[in-house]
């Protein structure tokens, strides 16, 4: 492009806006690591015609979320003013851009939500070159030019672009919803728009307020991702994961939570709120890469799998969201559950025993087909073994469906130890057969189960001698009590009936007493 | 050359009426001010260098930015608390002018060359759920009343010309120690619901034309 511009002026039109583009000459203070990366953005280069200075404000939560709030851009077109001044009026008119641009900053619906920053969130920005890129900030995005300045060498202009559309915002993210059953997974989220920058946290309050949490300044926004969203206190069973994670079958486990593995062992099953169960008539089973982290499981996504069964204590079983949505791979997986109907009788470990017994009995009392499911045995954290599909007709024994047809890789599993205290289990194991059998008496669930050493939540270890985990081991498993058993009760049963007509008579001689009792209580 | 006029106009509660109009002389003021001018020897002179900070408002969900001049601060509150509080119509000048000097015994002339007025209405509410969305509201609208206000700054329409160190007086208010705005002045004009304002001005028409 020809000019008139002497080098002089082409020397100082240079130099204003280079200190237009990183400061000006208003008394702003120099946040280090903000001039770092403008300078490293700019490379020695300024913004020019097609290559615009863009500035992206956005938001990301704690759980990963991440939204476009604004764009500053900093433009410059090809229409000159040849008669402008550089050193005077060039000059000036940056510097009033340069206030405008510090009073338009307070306005946009940015600001107060980079006020308000902390915990839940934070604010990012990224400096890049080329295009400005205004997809990210939804739709009906308003933009307010915030002035022009001519210049021998192009028009000069600021522009900011800002969302409207915060509803994704108020309604999700500053809500404080507790996650469903503590579980907090960490995940990075992929830009839409790749670019060379990282996002940087922005974190430059003037001191004297209170600036809440400080991050550390840090190049890599990862970095500061990971610092900046812990994970929960340690007791919990918490995974951080990172994407990477989903390619590999074995999680990071930050607790010492084991499985145990068998069905039969239902009762025994100790699972807190946390562990997840997901009845495999769910159909699970697509190799869904998204599938969240599973808590101490050898999680191996393409197999249909199914978790430790929740023990008394279980209350609803979890199972993870499907991947229905499984497109969005890199979001939050909160474990909720929907249990399909065919399912139901296995799904529900009721810690009364009644419920136990009731719910059974329905499963005995349901047809077959019904109990004949696949169920893939899950193989439990840190053990090294294929998982195997079992696919078992009704046997009689109660909770059939979780029995393993094949026993002989559970003997060999390092992980399956016999149990401490399986004599609690016979009672109700035998009680359950209306012939008697024990086919689903102790020595499968012996076999079966695998007392592991576990932390409940919130529970803390050594400071009583009885603690939680203790208490919860020795009272899991109370007898079954004996009227409650159908042996006992058929025979009461029959004696009753037998008896009946005797007591009949005798209820008739003292008819006239009954009566007068009666007339007292009127 | 004529003069620039803009016209605001914001309705507020009795008790925002200061902010909101602190909010836009500051807003205003801020693009209107430059730092002390430093004058050297050979026609030459430096600019100094201009602060800004934040203020928030207490009783508006907003927050505007002015310059670090408490001094520039205590009298344009001095000018702002002059307006009432009560029910009705108010509304505050405030002129940019330049001084032309005049042969005695005329005094010096006064040319405006930018006015901002904001009229400002005042509402009474009633109930503190009224009062919290006001508070948004007038927020909201002071946020778009800023953006009006730079669109116009960046017009680069009439500016005075940066003037000798002799002529410094005339376009420039120095009396200040870290600021140097343009020569301005605020005026105010508070009438009741009636809008008896028409009355009250043909009256001073009246008065000024019979005192000369």
């Amino acid at each position: 492009m020809e000019t008139d511009i002497n080098s002089q002026d082409r020397k100082d039109l240079d130099k204003f806006i280079k200190f237009f583009a990183l400061k000006f000459n208003l008394a702003i203070k120099d946040i280090p690591e903000v001039t770092h990366e403008a300078k490293k953005a700019l490379a020695g280069q300024l913004p020019a015609i097609g290559r615009s200075m863009c500035v992206e404000i956005s938001l990301k939560t704690s759980e990963g979320d991440s939204m476009e709030l604004e764009i500053w851009c900093l433009e410059m077109n090809e229409k000159c003013d040849k008669e402008i001044k550089i050193s005077y009026t060039v000059y000036n008119r940056l510097s009033l851009l340069l206030k405008s641009l510090l009073a338009i900053t307070r306005v946009t619906p940015a600001y107060r939500l980079s006020r308000k920053q902390g915990h839940e969130y934070v604010i990012l920005y990224r400096i890049y070159f080329g295009e400005v890129q205004l997809n990210g900030l939804g739709e009906g995005f308003q933009t307010v030019r915030v002035g022009t300045v001519g210049t021998p060498m192009g028009t000069i202009t600021l522009s900011c672009a800002y969302r409207i559309n915060l509803a994704f915002m108020s309604t999700r993210q500053f809500e404080r919803t507790p996650p469903i059953m503590g579980i907090i997974i960490d995940h990075f989220v992929d830009r839409p728009y790749p670019s060379s920058s990282p996002m940087h946290p922005c974190n430059y309050r003037t001191t004297g307020e209170d600036t809440g949490v400080t991050y550390p300044s840090v190049e890599d926004s990862q970095e500061v991702c990971t610092t900046s969203f812990s994970t929960s206190p340690p007791s919990q069973c918490v995974f951080t994961v990172t994407k990477a994670h989903f390619q590999t079958p074995t999680p990071v486990v930050t607790d010492t939570l084991r499985v145990p593995m068998a069905g039969l062992a239902f009762s025994h099953q100790l699972s807190s709120s946390r562990l997840s169960y997901q009845p495999a008539a769910l159909g699970v089973g697509s190799a869904d890469l998204a599938y969240p982290v599973v808590f101490a499981a050898g999680l191996n996504t393409t197999h249909p799998h199914q978790l430790m069964v929740p023990g008394k204590e279980g209350g609803v079983p979890l199972a993870p969201n499907q991947p229905a949505h499984g497109a969005q791979a890199d979001q939050e997986r909160l474990a909720t559950y929907t249990p399909s109907d065919g399912a139901h009788c296995a799904a529900t470990p009721s810690s009364e025993d009644t419920e136990t017994v009731s719910n059974s009995s329905e499963g005995r009392a349901s047809p077959h087909d019904v109990l004949e499911t696949i169920f893939a045995r899950k193989v439990g954290a840190f053990v090294n073994k294929p998982i195997n599909q079992v696919t078992l007709t009704s046997l009689d024994i109660p909770f059939a469906m979780f029995a393993p047809k094949n026993l002989e890789l559970e003997d060999a599993d390092p992980m399956v130890n016999p149990p401490d205290s399986p004599d609690t289990e016979s009672p109700l194991q035998g009680s359950l057969h209306s012939d008697g059998s024990s086919g689903g008496s102790s020595g499968n669930t012996h076999d079966d189960f695998v007392m592991i050493d576990f932390k409940p939540a919130f529970s803390k270890d050594d400071i009583l001698p009885m603690d939680l985990g203790t208490f919860y081991r020795e009272f899991q498993n109370p007898p079954q009590l004996s009227s409650l058993s159908i042996d006992i009760g058929a025979q009461s049963m029959a004696e009753d009936l037998d008896s009946l007509p005797e007591k009949l008579a005798v209820h008739e001689k003292n008819v006239r007493e009954f009566d007068a009792f009666v007339e007292t209580l009127q | 050359m004529n003069c620039r006029s803009e016209v605001l106009e914001v309705s507020v509660e009795g008790r925002q009426v200061e902010e909101a109009m602190l909010a836009v002389l500051h807003t205003v003021l801020l693009h209107r001010s430059t730092g002390k001018f430093h004058y050297k020897k050979e026609g030459t002179y430096s600019i100094g260098t201009v602060g800004t900070q934040d203020v928030d408002c207490d009783f508006i969900d907003f927050t505007y930015v002015r310059v670090s001049s408490d001094e520039l601060d205590r009298a344009l509150r001095k000018d702002a608390l002059r307006n009432s509080g009560g029910d009705g119509l108010g509304q505050m000048s405030l002129e940019f002018y330049q001084k032309k000097k005049s042969r005695w015994p005329f005094s010096d002339e006064c040319i405006p060359w930018e006015v901002w007025t904001v009229k400002v209405h005042v509402v009474a509410l009633a109930t503190e759920q009224e009062r919290q969305i006001c508070r948004e509201k007038v927020g909201e609208k002071l946020c778009e009343k800023v953006i009006n206000i730079v669109e116009v700054m960046n017009r680069h329409e009439y500016l005075p010309k940066m003037p000798m160190q002799s002529e410094v007086d005339n376009v420039f208010d120095t009396g200040l120690r870290d600021v140097q705005p343009y020569l301005y002045k605020i005026s105010f004009q508070i009438t009741d619901a009636l809008g008896t304002s028409v009355t009250t001005t043909m009256r001073r028409l009246i008065k000024d034309t019979l005192a000369l």
